[in-house]
């Protein structure tokens, strides 16, 4: 029989029992449609955290103090990075573009009656490269020439919490009643889905925080900019001999942690890999219990048609025949449902996209793979119904009321 | 093939074990049918009757014995085979009808030539709409079961029978569920197959229907206890001989 004519047969079988159909059907469109969406979240946290990552800068190393503790005591004084250390990384690095330290303090900026809750970021020029920030307006400061000078870069945020109706080159913020005077402006970068406004951000040099707003020689930490992307390790080691040489280090550990960006992203995603996997297993138990529930319909079905399967054997069906009949109904069940299911994920996706603002990203594969799960599903769970279809004697199928 | 005949069995048995017991419904049936011929098959219930169609409709096979159908020696088949031999070169008529509820008349006849792939849906078509217009239907061929009456399901269901152009018709208490003047008109319907050379095989309890064939086996017992070339009476005839319809209640 072709398998056009199998599939006449089963729609119309199915098309007699419509809520039936329909019930098995919304089993698992349900299935389908969690598993879709729970694979948009994972993989949409995913990507947004790799945006942001990429968004602060491809091939960017964080260095800082390597901090032993234990029970919250620390148990060693700490190495501390100064500018000695960066001065040593910018000389000697080879494998490194741009680096720049990062000394923050926290605070008001203000301007007349207006403000902007903004830290201020102690930075080299090197920060923009770094971070993937670019100039819109003016100029990014100096390292040489505006050494400890009291001007900044803003970002497009803080231009609109105090310079609202102004242009802001020119003009001059307090922090912490520290005249500034702004330079330059940051195009905008938008928001990162789960960070900080990006855009939120005053730039000065970062002597000018050092010397005078924190009064310290210590620096936090240090960004630095490999000169490409299968560099990150090179430039990883080499900045950590650098530093050790500079304290003639002999202990087996080493004095400072370096990350680069894959390994933050590897840390970041490791967690939300997991949770997407928890969430997929979750939506795959319910394809799976709509998969069960296309067997009970199906078992029914046989029984419920036994006589008619007794008369399609009786003039030359074969059980070949009979199978197929029924393996075509739960297929179609499932197909359908998982046609249904997969619009219905998407929708429901790009709906929680809209109206929450959370990432979410629908991935072909995932697409892909629910619609030959479901494939698979009607086979397996329409599989032994049909057989035992198959195998009815006609005789006894006749005679079945 | 000449005077060889289409149906042969010898000796047939056919045993079945129910529980410790062995029940024995044919115990060593034989005869022939020939091309054409038109034969009931009569016995009271237990008599092994409805064995012995099962074995002839190919549905079950002898215990011992020999079955020959046009040539092929059944005993030996696989079920596939058996499949297809109901399919190409048997057509079923049953007691209860046994069409596919919400499935029109045409599609009921067209079901045994969807497994025959070498058929196609026009030549279905065409062959299904030959056959009802043979029985009479032609402008119900739309219609439900539901919405025909039982004489009128029963000539659906030889239509399909005599869609795939079978070497013999068996048919199981054909008339059992209609009422005497229905059972006529169907039976008027196998005597013009008989005309036209069909070979049909009548299984049915009832004397007077077996009056309207040209032999008649009589099984007792699961053996042969008579097999005899009667006189054929003519349907039509005894149909007119009947009472006016008035007097009779709407058949169902």
């Amino acid at each position: 029989m072709s398998p056009i004519t199998l599939a006449k047969i089963a729609i119309r079988a199915l098309l007699r029992n419509r809520m039936r159909t329909f019930l098995s059907v919304l089993g698992i469109v349900i299935g389908v449609a969690a598993v879709i969406t729970m694979v948009a979240m994972g993989e949409g946290s995913k990507k947004s955290i790799k945006e942001q990552m990429t968004a602060m800068g491809t091939n960017a190393i964080i260095i800082m103090p390597n901090q032993s503790r234990r029970g919250g005591v620390q148990m060693e004084s700490s190495e501390m990075l100064e500018e000695a250390d960066l001065i040593a990384i910018r000389e000697n690095a080879t494998y490194i573009d741009g680096v720049s330290p990062m000394v923050t303090v926290g605070g008001q900026a203000i301007v007349g009656n207006n403000n902007s809750p903004t830290s201020l970021s102690g930075v080299s020029a090197d920060y923009l490269k770094i971070r993937n920030y670019e100039i819109a307006d003016g100029v990014m400061f100096d390292d040489v020439t505006d050494r400890m000078a009291k001007v900044c870069v803003i970002g497009q945020t803080v231009v609109k919490n105090l310079f609202p109706d102004v242009e802001p080159i020119g003009k001059t913020i307090r922090y912490k009643s520290i005249p500034l005077k702004v330079i330059g402006t940051l195009k905008a970068k938008g928001s990162g889905d789960f960070g900080q406004d990006q855009d939120d951000v005053i730039f000065t040099p970062y002597q000018t925080v050092m010397k005078r707003f924190s009064a310290t020689t210590n620096i936090r930490q240090i960004y630095a900019n490999s000169i490409g992307e299968g560099y990150a390790q090179k430039a990883t080691e080499e900045i950590m001999g650098i530093l050790k040489e500079r304290r003639s280090w002999t202990k087996p550990t080493d004095p400072f942690r370096v990350f680069t960006q894959e390994e933050m992203i590897q840390m970041v995603t490791s967690t939300s890999d997991l949770l997407s996997l928890v969430l997929t297993a979750i939506a795959g138990i319910s394809l799976f219990v709509g998969g069960i529930g296309i067997m009970n319909i199906m078992y029914v079905s046989v029984t419920e048609r036994t006589k008619e399967i007794g008369l399609r054997m009786a003039i030359g069906a074969r059980g070949r025949d009979i199978l197929l009949q029924f393996l075509f109904e739960s297929v179609i069940i499932s197909l359908l449902g998982g046609a249904i299911g997969i619009a219905l994920g998407i929708a429901a996706s790009e709906t929680v996209k809209l109206a929450m603002n959370w990432p979410m990203s629908v991935s072909v594969t995932s697409v892909i793979v629910s619609f030959g799960v479901c494939f698979a599903t009607g086979v397996f769970f329409g599989w032994y119904p049909a057989r035992k279809a198959s195998r009815l004697d006609p005789i006894e199928a006749l005679r079945y009321e | 093939m000449g005077d060889s005949p289409i149906l042969s069995i010898q000796n047939l048995c056919r045993d079945f074990k129910m529980g410790d017991q062995v029940v024995h419904a044919l115990r060593g049936v034989s005869f022939d049918v020939h091309q054409g011929e038109f034969v009931t098959i009569m016995g009271t219930s237990g008599s092994g009757k409805s064995t012995m169609l099962n074995i002839l409709g190919c549905m079950d096979k002898p215990t011992s014995g020999h079955y020959v159908l046009d040539g092929e020696h059944t005993e030996k088949l696989s079920r596939d085979a058996l499949a297809r031999i109901r399919g190409r070169k048997i057509g079923f008529v049953f007691q209860s009808y046994n069409l596919l509820s919400r499935t029109t008349a045409i599609e009921n006849v067209e079901l045994p030539l969807l497994y025959n792939s070498g058929i196609s849906a026009t030549e279905r078509r065409r062959r299904a709409l030959e056959a009802l217009d043979m029985v009479g239907l032609t402008e119900r061929k739309d219609h439900l079961p539901s919405q025909l009456s039982g004489g009128q399901q029963q000539r659906v269901a030889i239509a399909r029978a005599l869609v795939n152009d079978p070497v013999i018709i068996l048919a199981d208490e054909a008339t059992g569920n209609l009422d005497t003047r229905t059972s006529y008109e169907i039976m008027m319907i196998f005597q013009e197959l008989h005309r036209q050379g069909k070979t049909i095989a009548f299984v049915t309890h009832e004397p007077d229907i077996a009056t309207f064939s040209e032999r008649t086996i009589t099984l007792r017992d699961g053996l042969v206890k008579k097999d005899e070339t009667i006189e054929m009476q003519d349907a039509r005839a005894a149909f007119e001989a009947l009472p006016p319809p008035e007097t009779y209640e709407e058949d169902g």
